[in-house]
C-alpha cells in the first residue's frame, strides 16, 4: 500500500447503505439476460479471445456478398447473380460453425460453472431462462445472416438491377432468415444444453448439423445420378438449411440452392418440418432445464 | 413477524427423507442452522427459496408462502450456494453487476451496488481480475457479494466457511456477523460446526436426519451454569479427593477441576482445601455452557436407546 492509503481507507469507510431504488420485475430481468446473451454471442462483454470466432465468421459471410455486389456494379448486369433469399444456403457451413461456437458459449458455461443455481434462485424462472437464451441466439444467427444480405442488397440497389426486384428479393430473404434462425439456434442450444463441457458441445452441434448437410448433399446427388431428378428434392427434408431453401424457393418460385423446388402439395411437409424442428427444440430445452438440478 | 417458519415440512426424494415433519420458527437476526452432512440443511434452504416443492407441510419466509409466492421471496432474499458457482472467465465486477441485473436492479444501480458490496466483502483491486485466478477465500467473498448485491432482507448462506483455512474462516464469520448487525440484513447460515456458529449467531437451530433437534437463542444456551471451574498449579486430583471428603462433588477435567456450585460455602470449601494442601489457586470461574454439550447429550442418549427411529 502506498503512503496515501490511510486517507483512502477513511474515504472508503462509509458504512453500509441500503438500496431504496426501483426493483424491476420479471420481464425486464428476462430482457436483461437476453441482451447480455446476445452481446455474448458476438463476444461483447467477454474476453478478447471469444470475439475472434464470431467476427471472423461474420466477415467470411459478408465478403462474398460484398464481392457479388461489386461484380454486378462493374459488369453492369441487370439481374441479381442469384435469388437473394438463397444467400443463407451459400454460407450455410459458416452458419453451422457460428451456432456451433456460440450455442455452447451461451449455455454450457452456465452449466459448467453452475451459474444456473444463481439464476434460478432469483425472480427469473426456468422457462424465462430458456426463452432468453433461445431468443438471444436466434437474434444473433439472424443478424449474422442479415448483415451480409444488407450489404448485398445495398450493392444491388446501386447497380442497374431494378430496385423493385432487389427489394422483393430482400423481403423474401427476410422470411428465409426468420425461419432458419430459430431452427438453427434451437437445434444448437438443445444439443449444447446437454453437456457442461464447451468443447464437446461445439463438436456435437457442428457434427450434427454438418452431417445433416453432407448427407443431404450426398442423397440428392445419388438420387439425381440414378436419373430420378424428379425425386431428388425430397432429400431437402434432411437438413434445416435445405428445408428453408426448398420452402422459400417454392413459395416465391425461385431457383433453390439445393436442386429443384419441391412440387405439388408436398411442400406442406416443408412447412410442417420447420414447425416441428422449432417446436421440438423448444420442448427439448424446456424439458432439459426442468431437470437441471440446483444442488 | 417470524423470519422463517415451517410447519410439518417434509421433503422426500424417492425412498430418502431429507426433511421429516420439521416445525420450527425463528425471528429476524443471525440464525445458525446446524447439522451433520446430509441432515437436510441445503434441502431446507432450497425449499425456502421455492426451488424444490415440499412433499408435505408448509414453509413461510418473510411472511410469504414458499410454495405460492416463491417469486416474491426470491426478490427479497439472497442465496449463496455451498458449491462453486462463478464463471472463471469474468471479473468479479462484471459478474456481480450481471447478477444484480438478474435481481432486477437497473444498470446504474447495479454498478453502484456492486462497487459498494465488493468493498464491504473485502475485494479491492482483485475485482478487475478474472475470477478463475481467485483463491477459495476470494471466491467465497464474491459468492457472498452476489447474494447481497440487491440489498435483500434475508440472505441464505450455505456452508460459507467450507474450504477456508482457520484465518479465512474467522474473517468470513466476522463478515457474516457484520451483515447481520451493521447491514441489518437477517442471515440464515448453515454449518456442520456448531462451535463456529455459536460465536456469531443470535439463534441456533439444530437439525438431524431432517428432524428438529433443538432451536434456542444463543444467549439462553450459553448462560452461566452451576459449575465452577477451578485451576490449581499442581495436584488437582488431590484437591478433588479433599473436596470429596468435605462433601463437595468435584470432577477432574484435564488440568481443571469441575466443581458443582451449591452456594457461597462451595467457594470457602475450595479455598480451605487448596490452602490445606499448600496448592496455588490459579483461577476460579463460573463456567458458561457451550452449545456443543447441549446437543451432544441428546444425541448420545438417543444412541443409547438404540439409535435413530
Amino acid at each position: 500500500m502506498s503512503a496515501g492509503s490511510p486517507e483512502a481507507g477513511v474515504i472508503h469507510d462509509i458504512g453500509y447503505r441500503h438500496y431504496r431504488g426501483v426493483r424491476l420485475g420479471r420481464w425486464p430481468i428476462v430482457r436483461a439476460l437476453f441482451v447480455d446473451s446476445l452481446r455474448g454471442a458476438f463476444g461483447l462483454g467477454r474476453s478478447a479471445k471469444s470475439k475472434i470466432a464470431p467476427l471472423v465468421l461474420l466477415a467470411l459471410m459478408t465478403i462474398p456478398a460484398l464481392v457479388a455486389g461489386i461484380v454486378v456494379n462493374v459488369s453492369g448486369g441487370t439481374e441479381p447473380p442469384f435469388p437473394l433469399a438463397t444467400y443463407p444456403s451459400f454460407v450455410y457451413p459458416l452458419l453451422i460453425l457460428y451456432v456451433g461456437g456460440q450455442a455452447p458459449a451461451g449455455v454450457s458455461r452456465d452449466l459448467r460453472f453452475r451459474v444456473t443455481t444463481l439464476y434460478f434462485s432469483r425472480p427469473l424462472g426456468r422457462t424465462d431462462y430458456v426463452a432468453a437464451k433461445l431468443a438471444a441466439l436466434t437474434t444473433a444467427v439472424a443478424l449474422v445472416m442479415l448483415i451480409p444480405l444488407v450489404v448485398l442488397t445495398g450493392g444491388l440497389l446501386l447497380s442497374d438491377v431494378p430496385a423493385g426486384d432487389v427489394l422483393i428479393g430482400g423481403a423474401q430473404s427476410l422470411l428465409a432468415i426468420a425461419l432458419l434462425a430459430p431452427m438453427l439456434a434451437g437445434i444448437a442450444l438443445a444439443i449444447a444444453s446437454v453437456t457442461p463441457r464447451r468443447g464437446l458441445g461445439v463438436a456435437a452441434v457442428v457434427a450434427v448439423l454438418i452431417i445433416g448437410w453432407a448427407v443431404q448433399g450426398a442423397v440428392q446427388g445419388i438420387v439425381a445420378s440414378q436419373g430420378r431428378e424428379d425425386l431428388a428434392w425430397w432429400s431437402q427434408l434432411i437438413s434445416p438449411g435445405t428445408i428453408v431453401d426448398g420452402l422459400i424457393a417454392r413459395l416465391f418460385d425461385l431457383e433453390p440452392a439445393s436442386g429443384t423446388q419441391p412440387t405439388g402439395a408436398a411442400v406442406i411437409l416443408w412447412g410442417v418440418a420447420v414447425a416441428v424442428v422449432i417446436a421440438g427444440a423448444i420442448g427439448a430445452l424446456t424439458l432439459r432445464y426442468r431437470r437441471v438440478s440446483v444442488t | 413477524m417470524a423470519l422463517i417458519s415451517t410447519d410439518r415440512l417434509t421433503m422426500r426424494f424417492g425412498p430418502t427423507t431429507a426433511l421429516d415433519a420439521l416445525t420450527v420458527s425463528v425471528e429476524p437476526g443471525v440464525i445458525g442452522l446446524v447439522g451433520a452432512n446430509g441432515a437436510g440443511k441445503s434441502t431446507l434452504i432450497k425449499v425456502l427459496l421455492g426451488l424444490l416443492p415440499a412433499t408435505e407441510g408448509t414453509a413461510q419466509v418473510l411472511g410469504l408462502d414458499a410454495a405460492g409466492d416463491s417469486e416474491a421471496i426470491r426478490q427479497q432474499v439472497g442465496y449463496m450456494p455451498e458449491h462453486d458457482c462463478l464463471p472463471a472467465d469474468t471479473t468479479a465486477t462484471e459478474f456481480v453487476v450481471h447478477m444484480a441485473r438478474m435481481s432486477g436492479l437497473p444498470m446504474t444501480a447495479a454498478r453502484e451496488r456492486t462497487a459498494d458490496v465488493l468493498r464491504h466483502v473485502g475485494l479491492y483491486e482483485e475485482r478487475y481480475r478474472a475470477v478463475g485466478g481467485y483463491s477459495t477465500g476470494m471466491r467465497q467473498r464474491v459468492k457472498l457479494a452476489q447474494a447481497l448485491v440487491h440489498d435483500p432482507d434475508l440472505v441464505l448462506l450455505d456452508e460459507p466457511t467450507n474450504g477456508l483455512d482457520p484465518a479465512g474462516r474467522d474473517e468470513m464469520l466476522g463478515l457474516i456477523r457484520k451483515v447481520g448487525t451493521d447491514f441489518g440484513i437477517s442471515v440464515l447460515v448453515t454449518s456442520h460446526l456448531l462451535g463456529e456458529l455459536e460465536r456469531i449467531c443470535d439463534h441456533v437451530v439444530v437439525i438431524e436426519g431432517g428432524r428438529l433437534l433443538r432451536s434456542s437463542s444463543t444467549a439462553d444456551v450459553t448462560a452461566v451454569s452451576g459449575v465452577l471451574l477451578v485451576e490449581v498449579d499442581d495436584r488437582a486430583d488431590a484437591l478433588a479427593s479433599a473436596l470429596a471428603q468435605v462433601g463437595v462433588a468435584a470432577r477432574l477435567s484435564g488440568r481443571m477441576l469441575e466443581v458443582a456450585l451449591s452456594g457461597e460455602q462451595t467457594y470457602d470449601a475450595i479455598r480451605d482445601a487448596t490452602a490445606n494442601l499448600g496448592l496455588g489457586l490459579v483461577r476460579m470461574e463460573r463456567r458458561r455452557h457451550r452449545m456443543v454439550e447441549l446437543f451432544e447429550q441428546p444425541v448420545t442418549s438417543r444412541h443409547a436407546q438404540g439409535g435413530r427411529q
